[in-house]
């Protein structure tokens, strides 16, 4: 960022975090924060975010756990007088401090959301099994056993439904075209790195 | 009837033996009775659904839709995309309305998608498979066809959130969406009226953040039950693996006793429309649907 006198902090989310150009037109009305299913459970809520933001607290809210509990329900969103994105603003915001590495330590939605973006990058199509194995076995190989066998009675019951299917792990689904695909990413990854490059 | 057809993408969830593979069961024997036409994209992807944006960032996101649609424009041209996950019709939906509202990232999606060989367009509609039922179609063409209606059985519609928000049906409220309502009396059952219509049940966190999640999931049953019902229906997968699955989980930390089967309209509609349960995919519940399968044609 160049030096300038007016906030950098505001022009580095308008710039570089997905929507964050909508930052500057929140009202403090506050129907969001009364909207949000896991309100009880944010450090900030949306409207202090974005004044956080108007502010220039880069690290608190860099820091801050609070747009990793966005469930993507859009209740803010349908809500709000301003018309403001907030769900993706908030997901804008998470994905800026996952890319500079300053999110909060184990946090698990990040944990969860990086396993789920890794997993589906890999064959083009989310293989459930890895996915649910990833998330027990996140704490070692003891702890996994001890969650997964904490968890066995919904896993065997999918598993008897054939809502689940122990093979995925050897033979999963996938797209026929994987070249393809992945060139594909690499190539939207490099855009996506030169349009909204890191601090 | 005129028979209808449509670029159809199911999602990663209603594969064989993923989890939602009933709703892709019951789609299938559903749309056979309504004689309707589904036209599989090949070689569709994940849509990102809505946790990938924190690895995934923005315009790889978008990407992964891009492509679908593309192959979807190149297969299935002058056909509606439609998908039945809620996750995957908001994605694409979204990144559709992204692409087409903003050049540059059209242009950078198209970048990308090149080396894959393909081309982004935009021509076709993203729509999801309740939009059909109930635009396409209608509520009284849907009634005329049903055979075995769903006789005093009090449904509770759970519409959740992203069949219903941001997008939701033209005409619906937020707030107090009616169409699956609307859609389980034409199918002759009871929808009974609650107040957690649309209560989020904590989507993919109900993996990272389980006590928060089951905490809504928990006032989402009790609601229905308080109300009458006997059966929760849903548009969406996601809502449905979460509501259905984690009964015992919920039991076990608030001292409930939760047993109540979780299905889709699909199954609803099967089932009054003269199909077996094994047609509606109700052998695939966790918790049986056991009034909807004595009703199902033997």
């Amino acid at each position: 960022m160049s030096e300038n006198y007016s906030n950098s902090f505001l022009r580095e989310v308008e710039e570089r975090v997905e929507e964050g150009h909508w930052v500057k037109m929140c009202m403090q009305c506050g129907v969001c924060a009364g909207s949000c299913p896991f309100g009880p459970h944010w450090a900030h809520p949306p409207q202090e975010i974005f004044m956080m933001i108007r502010a220039g607290k880069r690290e608190e809210v860099l820091t801050s756990d609070s747009m990793w509990m966005c469930t993507s329900c859009y209740n803010c969103v349908v809500r709000c007088p301003r018309k403001l994105p907030i769900t993706h603003i908030m997901h804008g915001l998470a994905n800026y401090a996952h890319r500079l590495g300053i999110a909060p330590k184990g946090q698990p939605t990040e944990h969860f959301a990086t396993l789920f973006w890794n997993n589906l990058a890999e064959t083009g199509r989310v293989n459930e099994l890895k996915l649910s194995l990833g998330i027990y076995f996140r704490d070692g190989f003891s702890q996994g056993i001890k969650n997964a066998m904490a968890m066995q009675s919904v896993g065997l019951g999918m598993l008897k439904a054939k809502r689940l299917n122990p093979f995925e792990l050897f033979a999963p689904h996938g797209v026929k075209d994987k070249s393809g695909f992945h060139a594909m990413l690499k190539k939207a990854r490099e855009i996506e790195d030169r349009r909204k490059p890191i601090a | 009837m005129a028979k209808k057809t449509y670029s159809f993408y199911p999602g990663c969830s209603s594969q064989t033996k993923a989890s939602s593979f009933n709703y892709l069961t019951s789609t299938k024997s559903m749309c056979n009775l309504l004689d309707i036409e589904l036209k599989e994209v090949p070689d569709w992807n994940c849509c990102g659904a809505s946790i990938g944006y924190a690895e995934g960032g923005e315009l790889p996101r978008i990407t992964l839709s891009a492509r679908n649609i593309a192959l979807s424009e190149q297969a299935n041209p002058g056909m509606d995309m439609v998908a039945t996950c809620a996750a995957c019709w908001l994605s694409t939906r979204e990144s559709k309305e992204r692409m087409d509202h903003n050049t540059q990232m059209r242009n950078d999606a198209n970048e990308a998608l090149k080396e894959a060989g393909l081309v982004y367009q935009g021509t076709q509609n993203v729509r999801h498979m309740a939009e059909v039922l109930v635009e396409d179609l209608g509520f009284d063409e849907l009634k005329k066809g049903v055979k075995n209606p769903l006789r005093d059985l009090k449904i509770a519609g759970y519409v959740g959130c992203q069949t219903n928000r941001p997008f939701g049906l033209a005409g619906e409220s937020f707030e107090n969406p009616v169409y699956l309502d609307n859609i389980i009396e034409a199918m002759g059952g009871e929808a009974v009226p609650y107040d957690q219509k649309v209560t989020c049940c904590g989507g993919a966190l109900a993996f990272s953040e389980p006590e928060k999640s089951q905490k809504q999931i928990k006032d989402i049953i009790e609601s229905a039950y308080d109300h009458g019902a006997e059966m929760i229906v849903t548009p969406c997968p996601l809502c449905q693996a979460n509501v259905e699955i984690y009964q015992g989980e919920i039991n076990k930390r608030y001292g409930t006793k939760f047993n109540i089967p979780v299905a889709y309209y699909s199954q609803l509609i099967t089932v009054a429309y003269g199909g077996s349960a094994q047609d509606a995919g109700l052998d695939s519940q966790l918790i049986r649907a056991t009034k909807l399968e004595e009703i199902a044609k033997k």
